[in-house]
């Protein structure tokens, strides 16, 4: 190899390298607060109080029903308009994401909390348990094994969307690998892409098979 | 008279405006076993779960040993606040029909969880009880199994352990022999008869007519909401002149 294409090849997989972390940025501090929304969100869409629950649907309608694209063109240039606020392209970009994944996590977080028997919380409450102590000992361990499956399928989902913020010119790897594959008129980005997207993805598919082994233990 | 357990007045209960319960007055006497049989559908079950706090009751009053869970107020029922209302869901245990044990949980953990979360004692104290409980329920091999790996009769026998652990003064069964094979009732039947033998207070529901004959000092007939007959075993199951009683009981007589 002669050192001109060592040298473009060394630009090119440091380059990506770099977009590797702003895409792993997204997904990590996306699964940080959304995780915990969405059940917030699930519990106000189970609500018995209609002006609780009510509101929650239309959130949910609105984050599941929309493109997650036009949603990051909203949060980025649409709060300067509506409320003065012009958040930077990242900050834009973790918090659209986290509104729509929280979405979509709250809904799996639902059919997993009403997938648990009523005898569960029955036998929580007769033993004298508070309702909380009953849903955080006795309910969400049970709902976390079941809903490692979808919650599995999204995670694998997010490190492949995460690459929709491009279009707010976050520098994340498809953004770098575009500018790449466009400038040098090449291939080898795609197929670096390609590569490192998979790596992130075999990483996320490992993790929820030990995580499904680990909860195996019961029924 | 020994002392009163649980006191039941008028009692009334509607689901969707249909009641369920039509005035119901019982009580419960320290050391006896009370059986309650009828048919199903006659408010048996919703009985026992107005009584644990499972349900709340639109009429009447409930008192538990000593202490007014709800009272009568211009024909409605008035519960005590919250912090009573838990205190008095101590002095009780229910043992489910179909067990409801933690799956997550293995069986010791089932039996020290509420002890220790609820009670604040210290899990080493949690499970001395524990593992106390299990053997006399036959169980000592089985404390790290999980309820999966327990036949219908083991995990009734583990439910009854944990209610136990919470030193209830008084023990519910809901048909504690329905969920199970036959050939697996009779060792529930025989916890239940070691209970009483140590006068636990105990009330069951069952349709084990035979058990029910043996084993309980008093018992009531339930038909549509209301109590039919009660009385003692002799007095319901022998010489009844109740007619629904009486085709009640001809009916478990065939089978
Ligand atoms: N949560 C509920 N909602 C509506 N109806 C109920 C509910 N629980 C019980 N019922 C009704 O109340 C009646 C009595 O039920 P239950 O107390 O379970 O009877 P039993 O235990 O004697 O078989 C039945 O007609 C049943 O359908
Ligand atoms: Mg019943």
């Amino acid at each position: 190899m002669d050192p001109e294409t060592l040298a473009s090849l060394t630009t090119l997989l440091r380059q990506m390298g770099e977009g590797t972390l702003s895409t792993l940025l997204i997904f990590a501090l996306t699964l940080l607060f959304s995780l915990p929304l969405g059940l917030l969100i699930s519990f106000g869409r189970r609500s018995k109080y209609k002006i609780v629950s009510i509101p929650m649907r239309f959130y949910i309608l609105i984050m599941r029903g929309t493109p997650l694209m036009l949603q990051l063109f909203f949060v980025f240039y649409g709060l300067n308009p509506l409320f003065g606020i012009q958040p930077q392209r990242m900050q834009a970009a973790v918090i659209a994401f986290v509104l729509n994944y929280a979405a979509y996590f709250a809904e799996i977080y639902r059919g997993g909390i009403e997938s648990i028997p009523e005898g569960q919380y029955e036998a929580g409450k007769v033993l004298g348990f508070t309702r909380g102590q009953t849903f955080f000992h006795i309910v969400l361990p049970q709902v976390i094994k079941r809903i490692l499956p979808p919650m599995g399928n999204e995670f694998i989902t997010l490190v492949k969307d995460t690459s929709l913020a491009q279009v707010i010119a976050v520098q994340e790897l498809m953004h770098v690998t575009e500018k790449f594959a466009s400038s040098d008129v090449s291939t080898v980005p795609f197929f670096v892409a390609a590569v490192f997207y998979l790596v992130m993805n075999g990483v996320v598919t490992r993790c929820f098979t030990v995580a499904e082994k680990k909860f195996a233990y019961y029924r | 008279m020994s002392k009163e357990m649980v006191s039941a007045q008028n009692i009334r209960k509607s689901f969707g405006g249909q009641p369920v319960l039509k005035g119901i007055s019982c009580s419960v006497h320290q050391g006896e076993v009370l059986a309650i049989i009828g048919p199903s559908g006659s408010g048996k079950s919703t009985l026992l779960r107005c009584i644990t706090q499972l349900e709340q009751i639109d009429g009447g009053s409930i008192t538990i040993c000593g202490e007014e869970l709800a009272r009568e107020e211009d024909g409605k029922a008035v519960y005590a606040d919250r912090k009573t209302c838990v205190r008095i869901g101590l002095h009780l245990g229910l043992v489910f029909q179909n067990f409801n044990l933690f799956p997550h949980f293995s069986v010791l953990r089932n039996i020290t969880e509420a002890p220790v979360r609820v009670l604040k004692k210290s899990r080493g104290e949690a499970e001395e009880t524990a593992r106390a409980l299990l053997k006399k329920m036959g169980l000592s091999d089985k404390e790290s199994a999980y309820p999966c790996q327990l036949s219908g009769g083991q995990q009734q026998r583990v439910s009854i352990a944990r209610a136990l652990a919470m030193s209830p003064d008084i023990l519910f069964f809901d048909e504690p022999t329905s969920a199970l094979d036959p050939e697996l009732t009779g060792e529930i039947l025989r916890v239940i008869r070691e209970l009483a033998a140590e006068h636990m207070t105990m009330v069951v529901v069952t349709h084990e007519m035979k058990f029910a004959r043996d084993v309980a000092d008093r018992v009531i007939f339930m038909d549509g909401g209301v109590i039919v007959e009660q009385g003692n075993a002799e007095e319901v199951f022998g010489n009844t002149q109740n007619e629904r009683l009486k085709t009640f009981l001809a009916r478990y007589n065939e089978g």
